[in-house]
This record gives C-alpha cells, structure tokens and sequence, in this order.
C-alpha cells in the first residue's frame, strides 16, 4: 500500500483517538451525542480507505445517521439537559478495568500479522475461493454482495431475525403501559 | 512500512480501553449506551484491518486481473453494524422506560430508588 493511503489511514485514526477521548472528558449529552455522530463518520472515511466500501456505506447510513438520531430521541424523550455527574470511586475503578483489558489485548495482538500482509492466514483461508469463482457461481461482481446474500445467506437470515426482536423488544417497551414517576 | 506492522491494533486497544471506561466510569445510562458504541466499533475497525491487502482494491471485480481486499470480514462487519444498532435502539428504549419508571437516567440514582422501596 502506498504512503498516501498510510498518511490517510493513520490521520483517521488519530482523529478517531481524539474525538473519543473527548466524549469520555465531555459531560454534557448532547456534546457527547454530535461527538458521536462525528465518530461514526470519521469511522465510515477509515472503512472507506481500507477498501471497505459496502462497510462505509453502512456505517454511514445506520451508524452516522440512524443512531444519531435515535440518540437524540432518547434525549429529548428523558428531557436530559442536566450535565453527567461523576463519582471519583467509580472513575478509579473504571481506569483500572480498561488498563486491564489493554494489557491483556497487547498480548494478545503481538504475533498479529503485520497490516496489510497479503499472506495473512486470514487472507489465504475462504477469501480467494470467494474472489475468483463467486462470479461464475454467482454472476454478481460485487464479491460482498454474492458472500451476504448467497454464501452466508443463512447468517443475513439470523440477522434479519435478531433486528425483527429488537424491533418487538423496542415497540413492547414504548407503547406498554408506563408508571408514573414515584415521588 | 514494516515497522509501521501493527500500530492499527495499537489504537483499536486505544479506542476499546476508552470504550470500556466511559461504560464503566459514566452514571447517565445514554452516555454508557455511546461508551458501548465506541467499543463495538473498534471491533469493527480490528476486523477490516485485518481484511486490508497491500496494493489491494475494494472487492468488486473488474475485467483485468486486480488485487482485491479480503471481502469476508466486510460481510461479517457489515452484519455486526446493523445488529450493533438494533441493539442501540433496544437500550435506548429501555433508558426511555427507565426514565418513566423512575423519573431519572442515573445509575446510581435509580439504585438508591430501589434500595429506599
């Protein structure tokens, strides 16, 4: 890959690290909320330069705009307008937690192979039986629309199934009978 | 560009690590819900790096032959985006219903309220 796409790729990235360092600091919602919308685009641009365009195009669809907007329905559903507090103790504990979770990720990332390889195992195992017979097999060109649809075309129908129960779970939830706040 | 090897995993720990904190340190329920989302996206940001081929392009084929891109994590991804929002809408109408049931979005708030009844 060439230096244009390196230079690309890792100014994405720090934007990435920026932008969600400063939704953890932000203790105001809807700050947080439009921070997030600008995560989720910048995340779509990172797709988009690692050559995932169906990905990008998803991310930002539903990523960008649906989860942005359903955000801010929930927020002026709660009528949040009251700043995030913060309790020491829990802050502590939760740096704690992460730092955990990083040092056992670092190990666990130190024999990746290096970005970009075109012998990664992940590169030689399914995928170039997927590049070179998903046309004549298929007759589709776009190798990700054949793999969704066709190959893993079971696993599209869970996902379909998982989205219905979501969908039953959110209109359960808004439309039952609400309780009036105790006070 | 070999000692650039792995920095993109570096800073999906990076971005997990801040994930996981806002989930655990925030107490408003719709700042957990972003912290959750943020950590489900460097998943995705791991899994197309690994799908990344040097020199390659998106995979969709052309006539002359072309290095492509892996396509199976962008599948994958592609699934796991649309889940990630379902279950986004899920939470935030669980937060919504909280709010009505107890006339709060903090944690530790609706925790004392159980706690008093």
């Amino acid at each position: 890959m060439n230096a244009i796409e390196l230079v690309v790729n890792f100014t994405l990235l720090g934007f990435l690290l920026v932008t969600a360092l400063h939704i953890s600091q932000t203790n105001r919602l809807f700050r947080a909320v439009m921070l997030f919308g600008i995560y989720s685009l910048l995340t779509a641009s990172l797709f988009v330069s690692l050559d995932a365009v169906d990905v990008a195009f998803t991310e930002a669809a539903v990523g960008t705009c649906i989860a942005t907007i359903l955000m801010l329905s929930a927020l002026s559903l709660t009528g949040s307008r009251k700043e995030v507090r913060y309790r020491r103790k829990n802050a502590a504990f939760a740096v704690c937690v992460s730092i955990a979770l990083g040092v056992a990720l670092a190990i666990g990332i130190m024999d990746m192979p290096q970005f970009a390889d075109p012998n990664a195992p992940a590169n030689l195992h399914v995928a170039p039986y997927y590049l070179q017979d998903s046309y004549s097999e298929i007759g589709i060109p776009n190798v990700v629309t054949s793999v969704l649809a066709s190959y893993r075309g079971y696993d599209t129908l869970g996902e379909v199934v998982v989205i219905f129960t979501a969908g039953i779970g959110v209109i359960a939830l808004l439309t039952g009978r609400s309780s009036k706040p105790k006070d | 560009m070999e000692s650039l090897g792995i920095v993109n995993y570096w800073i999906v720990i990076a971005l997990m690590m801040i994930g996981l904190y806002i989930v655990i340190s925030a107490n408003n329920l719709i700042k957990k819900i972003i912290g959750l989302n943020i950590f489900q996206s460097s998943v995705f940001i791991l899994y197309i790096s690994i799908g990344k081929v040097g020199g390659g392009t998106a995979p969709i084929l052309l006539k002359e032959p072309t290095v492509y891109s892996n396509p199976l994590p962008h599948v994958l991804i592609l699934t796991a985006i649309v889940v990630g929002v379902a279950t986004t809408a899920l939470g935030l109408a669980l937060i919504v219903r909280i709010r009505s049931a107890f006339g709060t979005i903090d944690d530790q708030d609706v925790q004392q309220d159980i706690e008093r009844n």
